[in-house]
């Protein structure tokens, strides 16, 4: 049984309200699953609190159907609806279901966007900031070294635990909502020292120093460690925020990977040594040319027609840096009349674009920039969509499947050449 | 329930996590499942490319799997089949995760885990299995018990 402290018991006994001590009860039984022993204090919260399509609302229609119906019921997962008040940690808001202004472009209908109103609406009211993306360290929510957090979003989670150095189990929607209110999140996982060693190797034997090149061998990497902790070592250069986005996307997608060391390059990781910090040191991971094939054949397995109608970028949500790579590669082209290209990212980064007139460039091409959500969140593809572009090996990894189409991986350029002529040409180099 | 012919193949034992006993069909599967992108909450069906229960459903099932890993979504995508009606009615499985513990407990599905032997091993699709989550037991035979 997981211990309390006196404050974790006055909570528990409901002396800071009916809402945080549902949302006590809840994070009790988690840590009671998990195993651990205690809770450990967090101040940085980021998750999809109360966020919910209409079937959702009106499944708990007998308690109000509302907001607060789907906070308490869903979310703190509570027999009883309670009054849901202002969160109590620094909280965020990740990703949501449509772009703001271009919901009609992704195919959704009027109804979805005035629940997406009403929703948005009570988020903020509830004090939870606004940031709609999977990318919130790009959206002003950057922790520190050593900071608890309680995040989703398995792409931002290895991101703050394995380049920032924070410490963030890979927590879901109701854990995340009950810490709002608690401000306290098992201390088990990746808050522990131990659990952070390293347990495998992945030797790196062909130049990765490129986005496209990381992606693909974090793709390998999530293949070949699954959830464990991999050690990364060998010819990798180039580090860069980018770089690090699409590697530990494609990692938690291919396996469960949540933290990587990368010796010489990620913080807790000075050395082989210290990434591995005295555990045992499980197999050895070559990636080698064969193993880089067999990657590219395999993101590129669900791919045969090569009439691209659809090219999406922006997974995760694109930085500053990549969308003005994307005007500078489309500037003067036009996107091709078979074709659509979306490129996603947050609302902050968006208004940088917008400054910068790379928004413009876009959609003086026919393309857009579109903000909060991403096609596999938001399950929108232009309208007849079959075959699909993209330079995410995260995105390559889902869309596809949940959307019953093809799907080809390659680099931004090639993506962007697809989208100009509606032919796919990428091949591996 | 009691004639030798009703005694049981196999009984595990483990530590439950979520309370409650449930029985059922087995669905066995060596592939770690992923929850959003992994299935489609609506019917409880495994949709990701590659996995070897693509196609099947969990629906009304004791879900017997390595563990959990994808999207933090995990929970929430399971937790709305559990709405839908397309849960499993129980889990079994082995590597303890965040979303496969939160997963479990928002579906108040009886759970087991941490099991004596691999029950990847011991169980097969289309076992009868009774999941004890108070317990902590995972009793098992080869079909339903007259």
């Amino acid at each position: 049984m997981v211990a309390l402290t006196d404050a974790e018991k006055a909570m528990l006994d409901g002396e800071s309200g009916a809402a945080t001590q549902k949302a006590m009860e809840l994070l009790i039984r988690y840590a009671d699953a998990l195993g651990a022993e205690r809770f450990v204090e967090t101040n940085n919260v980021a998750g999809v609190p109360g966020s919910a399509p209409q079937w959702v609302k009106d499944y708990y229609k007998a308690d109000g159907g509302d907001y607060r119906a789907v906070f308490s019921r869903f979310d703190l997962d509570s027999d009883e609806v309670v009054d849901v008040p202002r969160m109590n940690a620094f909280s965020c808001h990740l990703q949501g279901g449509m772009d703001p202004m271009l919901w009609q472009e992704q195919g959704m209908t009027e109804d979805a966007h005035a629940n997406f109103v009403s929703d948005e609406a009570e988020v903020a009211a509830h004090g939870i900031q606004i940031l709609k993306t999977c990318t919130p360290y790009l959206a002003g929510n950057v922790p520190v070294m050593g900071e608890h957090c309680a995040w989703m979003e398995s792409s931002a989670v290895v991101f703050a635990n394995s380049v920032i150095g924070a410490r963030t189990n890979c927590e879901g929607r109701e854990s995340t909502s009950a810490a709002m209110l608690a401000k306290r999140i098992p201390d088990w996982g990746f808050h522990t020292d131990d659990f952070r060693k390293g347990q495998h190797s992945v030797d790196v034997r062909v130049p990765v120093d490129s986005i496209f090149e990381w992606g693909m061998l974090g793709y390998f990497v999530g293949d070949a460690v699954q959830d464990t902790i991999p050690v990364i070592s060998g010819n990798i250069s180039e580090a860069s925020l980018i770089r690090h986005k699409h590697f530990g996307a494609a990692a938690a997608s291919s396996g469960g990977v949540e933290m990587y060391h990368m010796v010489g390059i990620t913080p807790e990781a000075p050395s082989v040594e210290q990434a591995f910090g005295g555990a045992a040191r499980g197999d050895v991971f070559i990636y080698d040319q064969a193993a880089r094939k067999r990657i590219y054949e395999t993101l590129n397995s669900v791919g045969t027609s090569e009439d691209v109608d659809f090219v999406m970028l922006g997974c995760p949500h694109a930085s500053i840096e990549q969308i003005a790579q994307v005007a500078a590669l489309i500037d003067g082209r036009k996107v091709h009349v078979n074709s659509a290209l979306w490129v996603f990212t947050s609302r902050a980064v968006k208004a940088t674009a917008d400054a910068n007139g790379y928004t413009k460039i876009l959609r003086d091409a026919g393309a857009y920039l579109m903000t909060d959500t991403c096609s596999a969140i938001s399950q929108a593809v232009p309208k007849g969509t079959r075959v699909a572009a993209m330079d995410s090996a995260k995105q390559t990894h889902y869309l596809p499947a949940m959307m019953g189409i093809e799907g080809w991986y390659g680099t931004t350029a090639e993506c962007i050449d697809a989208a100009c002529t509606g032919k796919w040409k990428g091949k591996l180099a | 329930m009691s004639t030798v012919l009703d005694k049981p193949r196999a009984i595990l034992t483990g530590r439950g996590i979520v309370p409650g006993v449930a029985e059922g069909e087995a669905l066995v599967t060596r592939d770690t499942i992923s929850g959003w992108g992994g299935i489609n909450p609506m019917s409880g069906t495994v949709i990701e490319s590659r996995h070897e229960l693509r196609g099947q459903s969990f629906a009304g099932k004791v879900l017997v799997f390595p563990g959990a890993k994808g999207s933090s979504g995990w929970s929430s995508i399971f937790h709305m089949s559990k709405l839908r009606g397309a849960s499993p009615i129980a889990m079994v499985f082995n590597i303890m995760t965040t979303k496969a513990a939160l997963g479990a407990v928002v579906m108040r599905t009886p759970t087991v885990t941490e099991c004596d032997q691999d029950p990847l091993d011991v169980i097969r699709t289309g076992d009868w299995v009774r999941v004890d989550g108070d317990a902590g037991t995972i009793t098992i035979w080869d079909h339903k018990p007259d």
